[in-house]
Formats: structure tokens, C-alpha cells, sequence
């Protein structure tokens, strides 16, 4: 019942928004040039994967994402889980944790540009910043958080250390590890566009900075549209990932 | 009856980074548990009890004294005595079987053997049917039963049970006291039980140990002769009642005790740690 009116709600509303935005641009309250509409936006959506052209964009950046985000979860969750649990490890890395974490990635464009070139490498390193530092923070925090009493009860069972750690400590990890995987998403997305923006010869980002430079509104929205919904896809991909993961866990606010 | 384990003049002192206050928590436990025998030791809260039985299972060094078991020091938690929780502790990504094969895969018990066993001793608390679900599936009871589970199927020489009935509700808590008395005739193990209900201890145990207050010592045993098998309805008898009464007023003192003691030491920074705490 409630999930068909928060259904049936949301789909109204949103239907609502898309009617006004249509009737603002057709009625000429607003120039279309400078709001575009959500047909226009469709039509310049339509033309663009007509054309082609587009499919370069969407591989460039999607390799970027991709690479980038992997890259990052492949570092960041074993580091995270060996910084976490060896003290001494984390008075040695946290400095540049802690850097890293504080640095405007954007202001280390420019470097990076020098070093990887505009090509999409630089934008692999500009994803994997991104991307790292929200995976790794929360990793860390997730072996910090482990329950004592899990650990006693490991101890007086006489667990070794390396059991303590597979049995325990990351089981409980294991939903932090999520939400970093998910924030990660939206920096990781920004770090393809802001790439793209500043300097490349392809991408969606690319595809924005273009249009936008000539006016062409309506190619912007499609652009943001796209970033927007691989971001949605993804982070909907890994609540599903966790779900399976997660079976154990009390379901917590579906009352049923 | 071979004395099963010993404990000789057991101190145990803490000292706490944070205030740098030192306080000492246990103050020369002398204590001996016989071969099969059910001793609960009770005391006033932050009495130690619970420290102590961190330290008769290897959790906790004592600063000095020792624990002997069946003649051998311990040092360090072995297969040889297994905890029952007090909060029940399990694992909540694991299914009840998981839980109660927990202890063995520590031990590094072959797989096929682990699972036999495991499977009896849950059918032996009476969980059978439940092996596959997981702890938040459980009510409270029946995760005490999965506790209890997964320290017995260790083996082990002496169960530590640490006020493991606490968090049940009063009727749970009856019910359970009457079903440990069943498993522990059934499985034959030495058990110390830590509890701060009276009547529980004198119900379940061959021997009330009353501690006193910090810094917890041994201050009397009081043996319950009483003829098994109870039944639940032996709390409402005379001589039960007389034991109760008796052993009540033992702990009376050492409540007075900590109450004053907390009032003239209030404002210093050396507050113990709570009972359950370490």
C-alpha cells in the first residue's frame, strides 16, 4: 500500500515537474535557448545517438569510470583493512591519508595534466583520487568499529590473529566497505567530468564543455542526464550487491 | 572428587591510562571447584566477579597467584574451559550452525567431525530445526541456547558461564535455569557460573561462593544441600528460602560496604571499571 503511493506519488510529481518545465519553454516565459525543455532535451538525445558520434564519448568516459573506480577499490579496501588492523601502519600512512584527504583534488589537475597528458589516462588518475579517499576512510573506520565482544569471544576460543581477522574483523567491515564503494561513486563522477572539462579531446564531460560553449543547452542536459544516470545505475547495482551480502543483518524500517 | 581446578591467591590490579588511577580488583581469590561439580560465585556488582572469571579463562593476566587446571597452570584461553557470554555474543553473520562450529574452526577441527558434533549438541539445547537461521531470527532464549551450544561443543573441562540469564526476561530466565540443570546432568562438566540472583545461584549450584566487595575476595562457601534433581518449584520451599535469606544477608554487608565506600570516594577519579566491563 505505502510502497504503491510512494510510487504512484513520486511518478506524479516528477510527471508535474516535467509538464511545467514544457510549459515555461512553449510558452515563451523563458528563452528555450537559455532553459531548453524536456522534449528538446530528448530530441537533441535522439540526434546525438543518430549521429554517432556519441559512442566515442560514452566509451571514453565509461573506460575512464571504470579503470579509475576499480583501481581505487582495489587499493583502497586492502589498504584500508591492513591500515586498520596494524597500528603501526596507520601512524605511518595516516600523514598522507590525511593529505590526500584534505588536497582540492581539482587543484592537482593541472600536475596530472603534465604528467598523464590530456588523454584518458589523466582522467583515470583524476577518478582514482576521487574515488580512493571515501573508499579507504570508510574501510578504515569499518575495522576501527570492530565490537570488542566479537573480538573476546575470538580470543577465548583461542582464534589466531589471522582468524580474528578474516572471521571478524571484516564481516564488519563489510558494510562500510559499501558505503565507500557507494559515495566513492558520485566523486568518481566528478572526476570524469571536471577531467573532461579542463582538458580532453573526448568524454561526456568533453560533450558538456562544448555544448555549453556554444549554446547548445539542450546537449548539456543530455550529458548530465547520462552522468546522472550511471550514477543512479551503479550505486543501485551495489545496494543490490550488498543485499546479497547482507542477508543476515535484521531488516531495519521495511515494516512489513 | 579430584579437584578440578584451583585458584591460588589470585590479585588482580589495574592501572588507568586515562585517570592514571591504579585500584586493585581482586584481592587474593582462594578457590578450589571439584571434578563435575556447579559453583556460582555471586557478590555485590563491581565486586570483581566477573574480572575473576576473565582470568580463570585466560582473557585476563593476573598480576599475581595463579589458576591450575586439572594440576597445570593456565596463562592463556585454551579449549580446555570454554565462556558462556553474557550478552550472547554471537556472530551475527553466521547461522546458528556457523556459531556453534565457530569455536571449532578457532581449534582447527576437522570439518566432517565438527558438524556432527555441532549437530548434536544444538539438538541437545533443543534448537533443532533453527540450524540454518541467523541470530536476529532468534528471541533471547534461544540465542543463550546457541551460547551454550557453542561452548559445549568444545568439550571443555569446566564451562565459565558469565551471567548468561541476565538479559532474559523472569519467565525465560526460570525455564532456562531448569534446562542448564538437564544439559549439565546430561553432559557432565565442571561449571562455574557467575550471577548477581541469589536464587539462581542457590537453584542451580552444589556451592554458593560469596564475594566481597571491591577488591573482590572470597568470603564465604556455602554449600547447598539440597538433593538433586530440583525442580523450579523448590524456590518457594522452607529450606530453600532459609539458604536465601542466609546467603542474602552475607552480600547485605558488602552492598553496605560499596555504597559507603562510593559515597566518601565520590569526586576522586578512581572509579572502577563496571563489572562487565573488562
Amino acid at each position: 500500500m505505502t510502497e504503491h503511493e510512494r510510487a504512484f506519488i513520486g511518478t506524479g510529481s516528477v510527471l508535474v515537474f516535467l509538464l511545467v518545465w514544457e510549459a515555461v519553454t512553449l510558452s515563451r516565459l523563458v528563452d528555450p535557448l537559455f532553459l531548453s525543455s524536456p522534449t528538446l532535451i530528448a530530441r537533441a538525445g535522439y540526434e546525438l545517438f543518430a549521429e554517432g558520434t556519441i559512442w566515442k564519448d560514452l566509451r571514453v568516459s565509461g573506460t575512464e569510470f571504470v579503470i579509475g573506480y576499480l583501481l581505487a577499490a582495489g587499493v583502497a579496501i586492502p589498504l584500508g583493512l591492513a591500515v586498520g588492523w596494524y597500528r603501526r601502519l596507520y601512524f605511518c600512512l595516516s600523514p598522507f591519508i590525511d593529505v590526500l584527504n584534505a588536497v582540492p583534488r581539482v587543484a592537482l589537475l593541472p600536475i596530472i595534466i603534465i604528467w598523464f597528458g590530456i588523454g584518458v589516462w589523466s582522467k583515470v588518475v583524476v577518478v582514482f583520487l576521487g574515488a580512493v579517499i571515501p573508499m579507504l576512510l570508510n574501510t578504515l573506520s569499518g575495522v576501527k568499529t570492530t565490537e570488542e565482544r566479537f573480538l573476546k569471544v575470538a580470543r577465548s576460543f583461542g582464534a589466531s590473529e589471522l582468524k580474528i581477522f578474516w572471521s571478524i574483523v571484516v564481516p564488519g567491515t563489510v558494510p562500510f566497505i559499501f558505503t565507500g564503494l557507494k559515495y566513492a561513486t558520485g566523486r568518481a563522477l566528478l572526476g570524469v567530468v571536471v577531467g573532461e572539462l579542463y582538458a580532453a579531446t573526448a568524454g561526456i564531460g568533453y560533450l558538456i564543455a562544448v555544448a555549453g560553449a556554444t549554446f547548445q543547452t539542450d546537449k548539456v542536459f543530455v550529458g548530465i542526464l547520462i552522468i546522472t544516470t550511471t550514477g543512479i545505475l551503479v550505486v543501485e547495482l551495489l545496494n543490490r550487491l550488498e543485499r546479497r551480502f547482507e542477508e543476515w543483518r535484521p531488516k531495519v524500517g521495511s515494516a512489513t | 572428587m579430584p579437584v578440578k581446578l584451583e585458584a591460588q591467591r589470585i590479585r588482580l590490579e589495574y592501572h588507568q591510562p586515562r585517570t592514571g588511577a591504579r585500584f586493585l580488583a581482586l584481592d587474593g581469590v582462594d578457590l578450589a571447584i571439584m571434578d563435575g561439580e556447579f559453583v556460582s560465585i555471586v557478590g555485590p556488582s563491581g565486586c570483581g566477579k566477573t574480572t575473576f572469571l576473565n582470568v580463570v579463562d585466560g582473557l585476563l593476566p593476573a598480576s599475581s597467584g595463579r589458576i591450575l587446571l586439572d594440576g597445570k597452570v593456565v596463562t592463556e584461553p585454551g579449549r580446555d574451559r570454554a565462556m558462556v557470554f553474557q550478552d550472547a555474543s554471537l556472530l551475527p553473520w553466521r547461522t546458528v550452525l556457523g556459531n556453534v562450529l565457530y569455536g571449532l574452526e578457532c581449534q582447527r577441527t576437522r570439518a566432517h567431525s565438527a558438524r556432527e558434533r555441532a549437530q548434536y549438541f544444538i539438538e541437545m539445547v533443543g534448537l533443532r530445526g533453527f540450524e540454518h537461521h541467523y541470530p536476529h531470527e532468534l528471541s533471547g532464549g534461544m540465542q543463550q541456547r546457541v551460547n551454550l551450544a557453542r561452548a559445549l561443543v568444545m568439550d571443555p573441562q569446566i564451562l565459565l558461564m558469565d551471567e548468561p540469564f541476565a538479559a532474559l526476561d523472569a519467565q525465560t530466565r526460570e525455564v532456562m535455569q531448569e534446562e542448564l540443570l538437564e544439559i549439565w546432568r546430561a553432559a557432565k562438566k565442571t561449571v562455574l557460573f557467575i550471577t548477581h540472583q541469589i536464587n539462581e545461584a542457590i537453584y542451580l549450584s552444589d556451592r554458593v561462593i560469596v564475594f566481597t566487595a571491591r577488591p573482590g575476595r572470597v568470603k564465604q562457601s556455602v554449600a547447598i544441600d539440597i538433593e538433586r534433581p530440583r525442580k523450579l518449584a523448590l524456590k518457594r520451599d522452607p529450606r530453600f528460602l532459609q539458604i536465601e535469606d542466609f546467603v542474602w544477608n552475607l552480600i547485605e554487608d558488602e552492598v553496605k560496604k560499596t555504597m559507603l565506600a562510593d559515597r566518601t570516594s565520590r569526586g576522586s577519579a578512581a572509579a572502577g571499571p563496571a563489572d562487565s566491563g573488562v
